[in-house]
């Protein structure tokens, strides 16, 4: 499939300078008219075979026994495999070794089907093989399990939970505090301390987690997989089949969606190769919607405490950030929420903790924002709180403690235009007219407020490679192992790519989503626009100094013999800098010569270890600049109004306006709908997302796309984007930061900041549903 | 999911021959309640009688009111002009349900049976009772934050029927036309269709075996021209109510001449109040009244651990209801 058929753009004809502008998806057409290929649908693979895993019904216990007795008697039963006859790993992350290799690749470190002990419920058990997806399926619900099950830890806050501090994990690695944060919260004129709860939450993507593996020898695989990260999964597969890199090749050419969940490989990728082995034909396995809540991981339960103090004009004193959550029996996992905490507000003192409780689920996971989602919520409600104890609007107790540099590091920003993000957002959504008084505002039977938040998120360290293929008719491949997730990287990058060769976007060839590319960096942590686009732009000037090499030499060219430093590419261009007359197409060039084509190759930095042309330069003062090593961080402000109906409970959004500023866009309108989409998914957390685990049996009960409610249209309003423009020389060679996650941090805090002000009340539970601003609402009858 | 046979039947006669033919065997119509029940293990029927082409079709003026075939789809019927007119809430409660292209599919025979959405039904993982008499109720110390405080039973606290079309139907006093395997006819007023869960929750309404609901006829009345039909839920849409109302009401210089009171989300079953209806009777039609009736409803209700704020919500719905038609 070529994706860049006939590009269009949304609100103009162009075919030159496309970056920032809305190029329509160039994958889109391919999309809707069925002819983009997910992961689930090789279906050419011949004798492809259809696996199903059967899961644990109870959270804790012993499996005594099989009974496959009238699970084999359905025709085409390939295997039924359980841990007493599944061929064993090479490697697997249980062991210390194992997890030494496979390191970050993979998040949960318990491999099922290796004993008979359960541990979660949907843990899976055995996993089925047939010809066809219905006889596998029959026979899996034929299959019988005997289990000696046992009480199951369920969360946190069971009584049964032990809880601790972890030293080792993700869980450990709580940001470093600064002064002395319980003596200046003691002696702080304003003190206010906010406990906030969050239920469990689930990714839930349109696309399930999905493998289809195919030997094509003994020892060469390739693994069709839905994955956020090529490089990643490809290590972990190859270390746990125990094959060469070169032997295991992973594609994943479209995505429908992740949020993170797709981001480490879970069991049931390996479990797939390891059938397909067993059985001597391409398997194909696709995680059914129930599964989907306990495969590929979530969003742990968790409460965190805020303590805040400040003086009493508003300026802070001290944070003090506690967190405690459910973890898996065996890994130490809590996404980080004090990060934020640190680093948002300008504050002398700060101390945070976690603590942990094992219970029987499978490991937490990232999910869109981890731990600056919920992060934001705890500090931008009590912002929100500190402004109405001290009297001032929630921007100017904003203002009044901005960071003028990252407070947890004293470096200076890169770039930061938060500032620039309140004024815009409150201009675009009426601020100036907000009544200061809570509880204000009646029309008919609801309430009407007014809230905002501010969001951060920042720049993680990555670097990645691409190929830039320019042919002598104009066009070009370009190939980068990134993954698309929907959100439009084959767009954006295909943007980049026609700008730095000058080419139209339809001449440009973007190819991804396969191991044997360019290792590149992975979806997630807002990492792939800024990486995959630089290693594109600069491979792309790779292309271009080898072409000025050919042109000066070339006795037909106009800038033959020219010193190389006097000749730059412009639009596709050769032309000497001092006299732009003197050039040509480089389509001319080529051709004269007889060079079919030219491929330029490069790596592109992302964040600390990039760079900037000014260290570049090698001037004194540039290095010290470089050096003084910037902190980096987008930056975004939501507004939202809400109407609560006082006697029902509901809370609607029905204005929204979120103002983000996140370096360079490279597209306006997927960027618009990056944020549109991260803002829906806060008001989801913040509104109506929630799994429930039985509190006896550990097992959840809603574990369907009908009963976890995410937003549906009906819930959303008109939503008003708008992006800051900066220029950021420190980031990267685009100066493009990254938008998924960004997009979601501090919305729910808006929106609980804007319940406040409607009725009076801090909601700090989340879903905050209707029993709960029922309950609030009852304390002021 | 299991292996199954399908065979369409294009008349009531040929459905029951092959529902007589195969035990265990199961009408289709719109399927999309009955196929969720089958891919999650819940039901397992060895053969499925398509009954999509029956003439239990068309929605008609008689001379005391209407009648709807039950292999009309909710979309159809919720957006038919005389159901519009004549009974604005019925057609609100099928148009507030499920999301379009559900409502699409889904016939009215169809809805008045589905499932309840207990989570603990709908996973066979989980003991039930419902599901497997004597296996227990987790809900009862568990997740029943959405469960019924009206007519449940130590046995069962869910909403047995979660949907919205009967709990309308219930308030304007439908009658359900049902035909048996011999192709005798018999009618049944749908507040003697559904069953308290009592002691026995697996037996949720009247149906015989292999019997088909055939029609719904709804009369015509002062108070159902005047109706509405009021939904809470936790999303704006496709979702199953918290709590629901659908009222009726006939005033007449400011007296309530006569009233229909029906709620729905908070009882074992669709849930009439006659109580509340008898509050309203003769009394003004006021906030007073209104509150009154609700209290009234209400009156009975025991809640569980996690529902306590149902009595006030269902309450607060139900009045805001009977404001709504006294206001229009
Ligand atoms: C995600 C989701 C959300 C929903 N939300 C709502 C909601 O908000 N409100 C609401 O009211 N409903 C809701 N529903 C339920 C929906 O209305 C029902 O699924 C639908 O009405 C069933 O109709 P059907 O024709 O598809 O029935 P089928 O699935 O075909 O059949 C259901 C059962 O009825 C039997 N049956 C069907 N017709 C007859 C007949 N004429 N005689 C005898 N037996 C018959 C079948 O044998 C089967 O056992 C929702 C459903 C889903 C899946
Ligand atoms: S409430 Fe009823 S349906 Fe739910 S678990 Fe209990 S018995 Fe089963």
């Amino acid at each position: 499939m070529n994706p860049t058929n006939n590009p269009t753009f949304a609100d103009q004809q162009s075919s030159s300078d496309v970056v920032g502008k809305p190029l329509v998806r160039v994958d889109g057409r391919a999309k809707v008219m069925g002819a983009a290929v997910y992961s689930a649908e090789h279906n050419q693979l011949p004798d492809l075979a259809h696996a199903v895993i059967k899961t644990s019904d109870v959270a804790k216990g012993r499996i005594t026994g099989f009974d496959d007795s009238a699970a084999k008697r359905i025709p085409g039963v390939l295997g039924i495999f359980t841990h007493l006859n599944l061929p064993p790993l090479a490697q697997t992350p249980s062991t210390s070794e194992g997890k030494k290799k496979i390191a970050l690749a993979m998040q949960m470190s318990f491999t099922p089907l290796t004993s008979d002990q359960i541990f979660y419920a949907g843990q899976p058990v055995a996993i089925v093989v047939a010809d066809t997806l219905e006889h596998a399926q029959h026979a899996a619900a034929l299959l019988k399990v005997s289990v000696v099950a046992e009480t199951p830890v369920v969360s946190y806050r069971d009584t049964q939970a032990k809880l601790f501090t972890p030293t080792e994990g993700a869980a450990a690695q709580v940001p470093a505090k600064r002064g002395d944060a319980q003596a200046a919260f003691s002696n702080a004129p304003v003190q206010l301390t906010l406990t906030c709860q969050h239920a469990t939450n689930h990714h839930n993507p349109m696309e399930p987690g999905a493998t289809i593996a195919h030997w094509e020898a003994a020892d060469r695989v390739t693994v069709y997989d839905t994955t956020q990260a090529i490089a990643s999964t490809h290590k972990a597969l190859y270390v746990m089949l125990g094959l060469p890199p070169d032997n295991v090749r992973v594609v994943t050419k479209f995505l429908g969606g992740g949020f993170g969940s797709k981001l480490t490989m879970w069991p049931h990728t390996v479990l797939t190769a390891q059938v397909a082995k067993a059985v001597g034909r391409p398997v194909k396995l696709v995680l059914t919607r129930p599964q989907m809540f306990t495969s590929m991981g979530h969003r742990e339960d968790q409460q965190q405490t805020l303590r805040l103090g400040a003086t009493k004009e508003g300026k802070l004193l001290a944070l003090l950030h506690e967190k405690i959550s459910t973890t898996s029996p065996w890994d130490n996992y809590a996404e980080m929420n004090s990060k934020i905490v640190h680093m948002l507000y300008a504050c002398p003192n700060f101390d945070a903790s976690v603590k942990l409780a094992r219970a029987n689920v499978m490991t937490s996971t990232y999910m869109r924002g981890p731990g600056e989602a919920p992060g934001s919520f705890a500090i931008e409600c009590a912002m929100d709180d500190l402004a109405y104890q001290v009297g001032l609007d929630p921007i100017a107790i904003r203002l009044l403690n901005h960071a003028d540099k990252d407070p947890g590091t004293g470096k200076p920003w890169s770039s930061k235009s938060l500032k620039q993000c309140y004024e815009r957002g409150a201009e675009l959504f009426g601020w100036g007219k907000r009544n200061p008084k809570n509880g204000a505002t009646r029309q008919g039977n609801k309430l009407v407020g007014w809230g905002m938040a501010s969001g951060s998120y920042p720049v993680h360290d990555a670097q990645g490679n691409a190929r830039v293929r320019l042919y002598a008719d104009g066009h070009a491949l370009v190939q980068a192992a990134a993954t698309d997730l929907g959100t439009g990287t084959y767009t954006i990058i295909t943007q980049v790519a026609a700008d730095s060769l000058g080419i139209a976007p339809e001449n440009v060839y973007f190819e991804l989503g396969d191991s044997a590319l360019p290792t590149t960096a992975m979806s997630g942590g807002s990492r792939a626009a800024g990486t995959v686009s630089s290693s594109v732009f600069l491979a792309a000037q790779d292309v271009w100094q080898k072409l000025i090499k050919l042109a000066i030499a070339d006795q037909h060219s106009p800038v033959y013999k020219a010193k190389p430093a006097d000749v730059e590419a412009v639009k596709g261009r050769l032309q000497l800098k001092a006299d732009s007359t003197k050039g040509e197409a480089f389509i001319t060039l080529m051709q004269r010569i007889g060079l079919d084509d030219l491929e330029g190759v490069a790596t592109g930095h992302y964040g600390s270890s990039y760079e900037s042309p000014e260290a570049t330069l090698n001037t004194p003062q540039a290095k010290k600049d470089d050096a003084a090593s910037h902190s980096m961080h987008s930056f975004s402000a939501h507004f939202c109004e809400v109407e609560v109906d006082t006697e029902l409970g509901t809370v609607h959004v029905t204005r929204w306006v979120s103002v983000v500023a996140a370096g360079r866009i490279l597209n306006s309108m997927t960027a618009r709908s990056q944020v549109i989409g991260g803002s829906i998914f806060g008001i989801g957390a913040a509104l109506m997302e929630g799994t429930v685990r039985d509190p006896h049996l550990a097992r959840y009960t809603n574990a369907s796309l009908a009963d976890y409610h995410v937003c549906v249209h009906a819930d959303i309003p008109e939503m008003t984007v708008a992006f800051i423009d900066e220029e950021d020389r420190y980031i990267n060679a685009m100066g493009v930061k990254g938008l998924g996650e960004v997009s979601i941090v501090g919305t729910s805090a808006a929106v609980s900041n804007a319940i406040f002000h409607a009725i009076g009340h801090r909601l700090t539970s989340l879903p905050i549903t209707p029993d709960k601003v029922l309950k609030a609402l009852r304390k002021t009858q | 999911m299991n292996d199954f046979h399908y065979a369409k039947a294009s008349t009531a006669k040929e459905a029951a021959d092959l529902m007589n033919d195969q035990p265990g065997a199961v009408y289709l119509a719109g399927a999309t309640t009955l196929l969720d029940l089958m891919k999650a293990n819940l039901a397992a029927p060895p053969l499925l009688i398509d009954i999509n082409t029956l003439p239990f079709k068309g929605i008609e003026q008689t001379k005391d009111g209407l009648r709807i075939g039950t292999m009309e789809r909710m979309s159809t019927v919720g957006e038919n002009p005389l159901v519009v007119q004549e009974f604005p809430a019925v057609s609100q409660s099928l148009l507030l349900a499920a999301s379009a292209q559900l409502r699409n599919m889904a016939s009215i025979g169809g809805n008045l049976l589905q499932r309840t959405r207990c989570g603990y039904f709908r996973d066979a993982a989980f003991p039930c009772n419902k599901r497997q008499p004597g296996s227990g109720c987790p809900a009862l110390t568990g997740d029943n934050h959405n469960m019924a405080i009206l007519g449940t039973s130590e046995r069962c606290i869910t909403t047995s029927y979660p949907g919205d079309l009967a709990v309308a139907l219930l308030a304007f006093d439908a009658v359900l036309i049902l035909q048996n395997q011999k192709g005798k006819q018999r009618q049944v007023p749908i507040n003697e269709f559904y069953l308290l869960p009592g002691d026995t929750p697996h037996r949720e309404n009247v149906l015989e075996a292999g019997e088909l609901i055939v029609a719904v006829l709804i009369p015509t009345a002062t108070h159902a021209q005047h109706s509405t039909y009021l939904k809470v839920r936790e999303r704006t849409s496709y979702a199953y109510a918290l709590a629901s109302a659908a009222v009726g009401l006939d005033v007449q210089n400011g007296i309530i001449r006569s009233a229909r009171v029906a709620l729905g989300g908070v009882g074992a079953q669709p849930w009439r109040s006659p109580a509340a209806e008898k509050v309203l009777t003769g009394a003004p039609a006021n906030r007073a009244t209104f509150q009154d009736a609700a209290s009234a409803a209400l009156q009975n209700a025991k809640p569980r651990s996690e529902n306590a704020f149902k009595i006030e919500l269902a309450q607060n719905t139900l009045v805001r209801a009977l404001e709504t038609v006294a206001n229009a």
